[in-house]
């Protein structure tokens, strides 16, 4: 146990440092990164002042050196726009998107894993088929336009929460929908065929051939043994959640770190989009990481692998 | 003798690949699931290839005395435009017919770069195993780790918005799936005996992969690639959305729904259509796709 600990930890740190030098890469993928973050009608004085300050005019090995030493500090430079630390402004947002994804998940959790377990236990009623259809429409339709349907069904037309903009729970409603669907479509759909499969196998029928009630064999031999892949997506559904919030957040003028993402992009302010991108990868790979030490303790043959 | 079995085998395997791939096809053709997908993947692309044809007018054509017209079932509709018009008067089926084009041709660039990379290096990793195992690990280990929205979002913000970029951005992050399927079926499949038989024959690193491993993937990367190409579309129609995918000029429907969204509460029209056409066609390519997986492996069947 100890040793896969050691081993996944490392792979973790590996990866962070992968994302780091991918970060760093991407801002200089056209070769001139102050063309890129200074506007087109700057002068050539400009440009060389703010080259030589930002120390673009370093060798490229040199400046990673300092980028890398700076980003392990969490210093990620100042906000072009700002002028506050860019790390600062994202981690200010990190309670919004948090609050918002956790709500997401609370949706995955009660809707797509009970809808999954009851559409495997009843197969091919109107339950399997109406949750199946719902997850189908889940698993296409694109995240901003479900938001947007459930703004002009609920906001516009009912009146029944706001459209936008952060407050008590009922702003909170419609941007969590929208944000769980496809994950809620996802597990609903892993946990069914999960379900299936555990279903058919001998012990369960041993299990019914002892004389226990369908409860018991369903969920206590049924989904207890179906739950391993089930809490692996979860994991990893609550990566994508944390980081994926970015249209969602759009869509309803969320305050959390995907709008401030996308603010930053249309301002061409660089530091806070590094900010963000490192903010939310380091987010995905430590949940990442949590998941398999979760998955080694709930299931026992790992330790020995 | 060695020349004699490295050619004998793979006529074998020809005749057993084609009778499988007839029976998976049978399988296809009965799962009315999969035929629907089928014919929802068609339309979408008869409307890409003959959109000229099909629009009844120019999806550029702006009359900003015909703005926001409802769709003509509705009261203030009109037949010259189906399904009503947008804020400059630019007729929405038009455009729906136009845009099928944007999401049909990055739907199909972005698998053909995904799937060229992440095949390959899955082949590869799983074949030779060792170091090339071990960096293209660590390389996708890194790659897992990025959000995919913010990733695209960040290559586009600093390379500039356009077709070739969104498809660019997002070709480059899809390969990361391919690699994870198409290694852990390599590994399975190298320890099987026509492998061995091949290298005994002295095939070499290149005719093992090309000739014997990879028709031996190719089931599993197409099911993947069907995926891929719905994730695509709808990671295209975000891009364009905010604003960092095609140029507003080109209809594509991820543009309009940017659009339509400044209408919500007094013309609903202008982004529910955009959204169903994404919706409607992405679901065929995921029927399609449920199907494929089904009839290419009947062990998976869940």
């Amino acid at each position: 146990m100890g040793g896969y600990l050691a081993r996944r930890a490392l792979g973790a740190l590996w990866a962070l440092i992968g994302v780091a030098i991918v970060v760093f890469l991407i801002l200089h993928l056209t070769g001139d990164p102050t063309s890129v973050m200074m506007p087109p009608e700057a002068t050539k004085a400009e440009l060389d002042a703010f080259r030589h300050e930002q120390g673009f005019d370093r060798p490229l090995v040199v400046q990673f050196g300092t980028f890398a030493l700076a980003a392990a500090h969490g210093d990620l430079g100042l906000s072009l726009r700002h002028q506050e630390p860019a790390m600062r402004l994202a981690l200010e947002r990190l309670p919004a998107t948090v609050l918002l994804a956790g709500s997401a998940f609370l949706i995955v959790l009660l809707i797509g894993v009970p809808a999954g377990v009851l559409s495997a236990l009843r197969p091919r009623t109107w339950i399997d088929y109406t949750a199946r259809f719902v997850a189908l429409i889940g698993q296409s339709a694109p995240t901003y336009w479900i938001g947007l349907m459930l703004i002009l069904l609920f906001a516009v037309r009912l009146g029944w929460v706001p459209a936008s903009g952060i407050g008590d729970w009922r702003n909170l409603v419609l941007p969590a929908a929208t944000l769980g669907f496809f994950s809620t479509a996802k597990l609903m759909r892993l946990t069914r065929a999960s379900m299936l499969e555990i279903l058919a196998a001998d012990y369960l029928r041993t299990a019914r051939a002892k004389g226990l009630t369908a409860i018991r064999v369903s969920l206590g031999h049924g989904l207890r043994n179906a739950w391993l892949p089930i809490v692996t997506q979860l994991g990893v559904e609550l990566g994508t959640l944390l980081s994926g919030a970015i249209i969602t957040e759009t869509v309803f003028a969320w305050p959390g770190v995907g709008r401030l993402a996308v603010q930053a992009v249309f301002e061409r302010d660089f530091p806070v989009v590094e900010a963000v991108v490192l903010l939310a990868a380091t987010m995905f790979v430590l949940l990442n990481l949590a998941v398999d030490l979760l998955y080694a303790v709930l299931d026992p043959r790992i330790r020995y692998a | 003798m060695a020349t004699a079995l490295a050619g004998a085998a793979p006529a074998r395997d020809d005749f057993i690949a084609a009778s499988v791939h007839a029976a998976a096809l049978r399988r296809l053709a009965r799962d009315p699931a999969a035929m629907l997908g089928g014919a929802i993947v068609a339309i979408v692309a008869v409307c890409a290839i003959f959109a000229p044809l099909l629009a009844r007018v120019d999806p550029n054509a702006q009359d900003l005395t015909a703005t926001l017209i409802p769709p003509m079932w509705i009261a203030g509709g009109s037949h010259a435009h189906v399904l009503g018009t947008d804020n400059l008067g630019r007729d929405l089926l038009a455009r729906i017919i136009w845009g099928s084009r944007v999401s049909v041709i990055v739907g199909l660039s972005v698998v053909a770069i995904g799937a060229t990379i992440g095949v390959t290096a899955g082949l590869l990793a799983g074949y030779r195993r060792g170091w090339v195992d071990a960096v293209i690990a660590r390389i996708t280990d890194v790659q897992l780790a990025f959000p995919l929205v913010l990733l695209a979002v960040a290559i586009v913000a600093v390379v500039g918005p356009g077709l070739w970029t969104v498809i660019a951005a997002i070709g480059l992050t899809s390969w990361v799936q391919y690699v994870r399927v198409v290694r852990a079926e390599t590994m399975s499949l190298r320890e099987r005996e026509f492998v061995a038989a091949a290298e005994a024959a002295g095939a070499t690193t290149a005719r093992v992969i090309g000739r014997h491993l990879l028709p031996n993937v190719a089931s599993a990367a197409i099911v993947l690639g069907t995926f891929e190409i719905a994730r695509a579309i709808v990671l295209e129609s975000s891009l364009s959305f905010l604003g960092l995918g095609v140029p507003p000029t080109t209809p594509s429907w991820g543009g309009m729904l940017a659009d339509g969204r400044q209408y919500l509460d007094t013309a609903w029209w202008t982004a529910l259509f955009p959204g169903l056409a994404i919706m409607i066609a992405v679901m065929g390519v995921n029927l399609l796709g449920d199907g494929l997986r089904d009839a290419l492996d009947p062990g998976m069947r869940a």
